[in-house]
């Protein structure tokens, strides 16, 4: 667990953050704080609002009530120095169809002004097994790859604060354990992920901290430990470790090929 | 920050452009329909249609290149409405990029594939026989006017995409563009047709468009309908243009 950070100020701060769409009020009061290199997940059920505080972080909505700032950034006042410190990979993969993997990579590298935006598609490709595959259309991708070329091409300019919209939905297992790598890899360099999860198991192997948002609020805040003791400890029982179906799959097929055929 | 805007648009009228490169099939549906009218009036049903003097490939040429835009700024609308139901809209909106380069890389795809497909049309139509004693200024003029009709038609499709739930939705909009050249001096003469068509025929904008480019591509010079045909473009364009600020403005950040 890192504890960096505690000194410095918070990658993301929310306060009272409240949405309604017409008559449904989705955000009810929303605080959250998130520390810079930091993996915090936001845990909540289907249409507890999770994606509409991402959209408002990721400058794409605007909240009715409350502020927010992202890397320092105040979210209305400074929505252009906002977007240069994130990326959002929202829930759908983003990618141009259309064009190929390459193609889409430079698009973005073009499109943030970098120098050489041939190289940094070529190095995001390599980083995300994609050499192969670089010169085909997306269209032939599988879902696996076309969330890593998505996520690749977030993390062109290297933002400093990364958004993931439920990053591992409709995943296989295999391309979930990619994903996660990744998203750790990521922390590992000092970027600050915010992902969503419906899944507690994926908040329980990644997050430093991790927020259940219900009801409109963020009812429970903290550390996984923090978390688990908000309920009574656990009485011991003795039960027959069975290996699961996915410890089975993963074995049969094999956990380290990570490159996949479509 | 708008020397960014040009950069960001260009780059993205690039994408666009290869969408429309990499899918020729757009091209061919586009100008398949046009010429396949300009062949059917021309070859079966112009023998019998009464324009005066001079070959009907000339007279009907600045209808069916209007019928051309019509049916292109469809795709149009398809492409935008795709962009945002995939979700690379928002990614680009998310990013640091002027966002109004999005919209406008969209309006100029279009008008520059409209370009490629009415010079389709048109070299058809020089092989059908089409002459036009025109010279260098009366043709800029045609292009001209055909640019502002396409600008404004598109800022309809952009309207038409913004507010559309499917992708059908969003090209329903052509259909009624693509029919009304049939009311109007484009194919026929107006005063052939009995008094209410004939009022509405002469009072919609297709025919004044029509009987402007039809003037400067025949030499002759042109009345006040260039007035008419002007004030139509740039009433459909200031329209479409405000609507679809209206309905972008809804769309995002909402």
């Amino acid at each position: 667990m890192t504890t960096t950070g505690t000194d410095r100020p918070p990658a993301i701060q929310v306060k009272g953050l409240e949405k309604s769409y017409k008559d449904l009020q989705v955000l009810r009061g929303v605080d959250l704080d998130v520390a810079p290199g930091s993996i915090f997940a936001l845990l909540g059920s289907n249409g507890a609002g999770k994606t509409t505080i991402v959209r408002i972080l990721a400058t794409l909505l605007r909240g009715d009530a409350g502020t927010a700032t992202v890397n320092g950034f105040d979210l209305t006042t400074q929505a252009a120095r906002v977007r240069e410190s994130i990326s959002l990979t929202g829930q759908f993969a983003a990618v141009d169809e259309v064009l190929t993997g390459r193609e889409n990579l430079v698009l973005v590298a073009r499109l943030r002004h970098l120098p050489n935006p041939g190289a940094v598609a070529d190095d995001l490709l390599a980083r995300f097994d994609l050499t192969d595959a670089g010169a085909r259309r997306t269209a032939t991708y599988s879902g696996g790859m076309r969330r890593r070329l998505d996520i690749a091409m977030s993390l062109i300019g290297s933002p400093s604060v990364v958004f993931l919209d439920e990053p591992t939905t409709g995943l296989d297992p295999q391309a979930r354990n990619d994903m996660w790598r990744i998203v750790r890899e990521l922390a590992d360099d000092g970027t600050t992920v915010l992902l969503t999860t419906q899944y507690l198991e994926e908040a329980e192997k990644l997050a430093d901290r991790i927020a259940i948002l219900h009801g409109g609020r963020i009812i429970a805040d903290g550390t996984l430990a923090e978390i688990k003791a908000l309920v009574p400890p656990a009485e011991i029982e003795y039960v027959e470790k069975q290996p699961t179906l996915e410890d089975v799959f993963l074995a049969i097929v094999g956990s380290d090929t990570t490159k996949e055929i479509s | 920050m708008t020397a960014h805007a040009l950069t960001d648009a260009s780059i993205l009228v690039g994408r666009s452009m290869r969408h429309i490169t990499r899918s020729v099939d757009t091209i061919i549906t586009v100008t398949i329909t046009p010429i396949a009218m300009m062949l059917l009036f021309v070859y079966v049903l112009g023998g019998a249609i009464e324009t005066g003097a001079g070959r009907y490939v000339d007279y009907l040429l600045p209808g069916i290149l209007l019928i051309t835009i019509a049916s292109g700024i469809a795709y149009t609308a398809v492409r935008l409405f795709n962009d945002m139901s995939s979700g690379i809209f928002e990614r680009f909106h998310s990013m640091p990029i002027a966002r109004s380069s999005v919209l406008w890389a969209h309006v100029l795809t279009s008008l520059v594939s409209n370009g490629l497909s009415l010079a389709i049309v048109v070299l058809v139509a020089l092989v059908m026989g089409f002459r036009s004693p025109a010279g260098l200024l009366a043709w800029l003029a045609v292009a001209g006017i055909l640019a502002l009709f396409t600008l404004a038609l598109t800022w309809l499709a952009v309207l038409a995409a913004l507010t559309a739930k499917t992708a059908e939705g969003a090209t329903a909009f052509s259909y009624p563009l693509i029919f009304l050249p049939f009311i109007s001096s484009a194919f026929v003469p107006t005063d052939s047709m009995p008094g209410p068509v004939r009022w509405f025929a002469e009072n919609q904008p297709v025919t004044s468009i029509v009987n402007t480019i039809r003037d400067l591509l025949a030499g002759h010079p042109v009345d006040g309908d260039i007035w008419i045909a002007l004030g139509w473009c740039v009433g459909i364009l200031v329209v479409g243009y405000v609507l679809s600020m209206v309905a972008y403005r809804r769309k995002v950040a909402s």
